[in-house]
């Protein structure tokens, strides 16, 4: 995202340091996460200190402050998936890929997300890769959906 | 500027109208513990250990004295059962996270608390705000903020204005009630000083 685009969105806020939050999701939305950069543009323009950025960018669990991996795992903690086992679930993928919910590892393959009900409570455990819904997941068929993925 | 007259432990003060009751205790000489309050910040209010009872127009609450304003007939209380009670369980609170602090040692002591109430879990920051607030308010610098939310919340060093700024100033180490943040200045210059292309300012 360059410089132009930035100062657009913040313009769309009249430059308004109160805006800070909208801006900053204004930014992810296009740019999928925030780069360093961009939050410099971002407190230069808005005269918000970096520090101060840096507060709400990692107080909300919205911002994404590293880039995502190619493939977004969400993983379904809500309350019939857990009581269907979903922890089970959450513990191998996050053996089989080494990373744990919100991180994505280091080959930028796999961002590992849990989320809390997905809408399919009588199909949990449930996995959603790419938007592709995966259904009464065992650890093991876990397992073989997320080796799929290269 | 109006002058008002309240009661503080049963001692009639006259105070200022723009003062806190905090300053309106201090100046007629009546202690009330703090840890997060700094003349030249903003009240902040983050540790809550000068709470006190204050009864205005008939009606008791407890308030934080470092952002309460003066107000005329007011009556404070510094030190009920209450308040004492109040104040121990916040030292025992903090001291768990700051074991080695001196500054709360010495207020655990004094008001008869009890260190060993919880279980150590030191993190050794107990987020006072004060190295955040006086680099922010006074030195204009931000060159440290708070992170993350909740019980992962903590200090922070940006690096880029570190390496600039901090060097030759270090106000903020003295205000810190804990040691919590040199340790975090030094990992900070230990993380960048890694770095090919940093210079810490003392070396230019
Ligand atoms: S590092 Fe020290 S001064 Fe800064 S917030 Fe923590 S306890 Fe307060
Ligand atoms: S000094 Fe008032 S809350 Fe800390």
């Amino acid at each position: 995202m360059d410089n132009d685009r930035i100062d657009q969105i913040i313009d769309k806020h009249q430059g308004e340091a109160s805006s800070l939050i909208q801006v900053l999701l204004e930014i992810q939305r296009e740019n999928s996460w925030l780069p360093k950069e961009i939050l410099e543009r971002v407190s230069e323009k808005l005269q918000v200190s970096l520090a101060q950025i840096q507060h709400t960018a990692t107080f909300y669990k919205a911002f994404r402050l590293v880039p995502k991996g190619r493939h977004e795992i969400h993983i379904c903690n809500g309350t019939s998936c857990h009581v269907r086992g979903a922890q089970g679930v959450i513990d191998t993928v996050q053996d089989l890929i080494g990373i744990r919910p919100g991180q994505t590892d280091l080959d930028s393959k796999f961002t590992l997300e849990t989320c809390n009900c997905l809408g399919r409570c009588a199909l949990g455990p449930v996995i959603e890769i790419e938007g592709k819904t995966h259904s009464k997941m065992s650890p093991a068929e876990a397992k073989d959906v997320i080796k799929k993925y290269e | 500027m109006g002058v008002v007259t309240l009661t503080i432990d049963n001692k009639e003060v006259k105070a200022k109208e723009e003062m806190t009751v905090l300053e309106a205790a201090q100046s007629a000489g009546i202690d009330i513990p703090t840890l997060c309050h700094h003349e030249k910040l903003e009240p902040y209010t983050a540790c809550r250990l000068c709470m006190v009872e204050v009864e205005s127009r008939g009606r008791v609450k407890l308030d934080t004295a470092c952002s309460s304003p003066v107000k005329e007939n007011m009556v404070v209380r510094t030190k009920t059962e209450d308040i004492i009670k109040i104040r121990r369980t916040l030292l025992e609170l903090m001291l768990s996270h700051a074991p080695d602090s001196r500054e709360l040692q010495a207020l655990v002591k004094e008001y008869g608390a009890d260190k060993d109430r919880f279980e150590k879990e030191a993190s050794f920051c107990i987020h006072c705000g004060l190295c955040v607030r006086y680099c922010a308010e006074v030195k204009k610098k931000s060159a440290v903020g708070f992170i993350n939310s909740g019980v992962r919340r903590e200090i922070s060093f940006v690096p880029e204005i570190a390496s600039k700024e901090c060097w030759n100033c270090k106000e903020c180490f003295e205000l810190c009630p804990t040691e919590a943040l040199q340790t975090a200045y030094l990992f900070t210059v230990a993380q960048i000083s890694d770095s090919p292309s940093f210079e810490l300012e003392s070396e230019k």
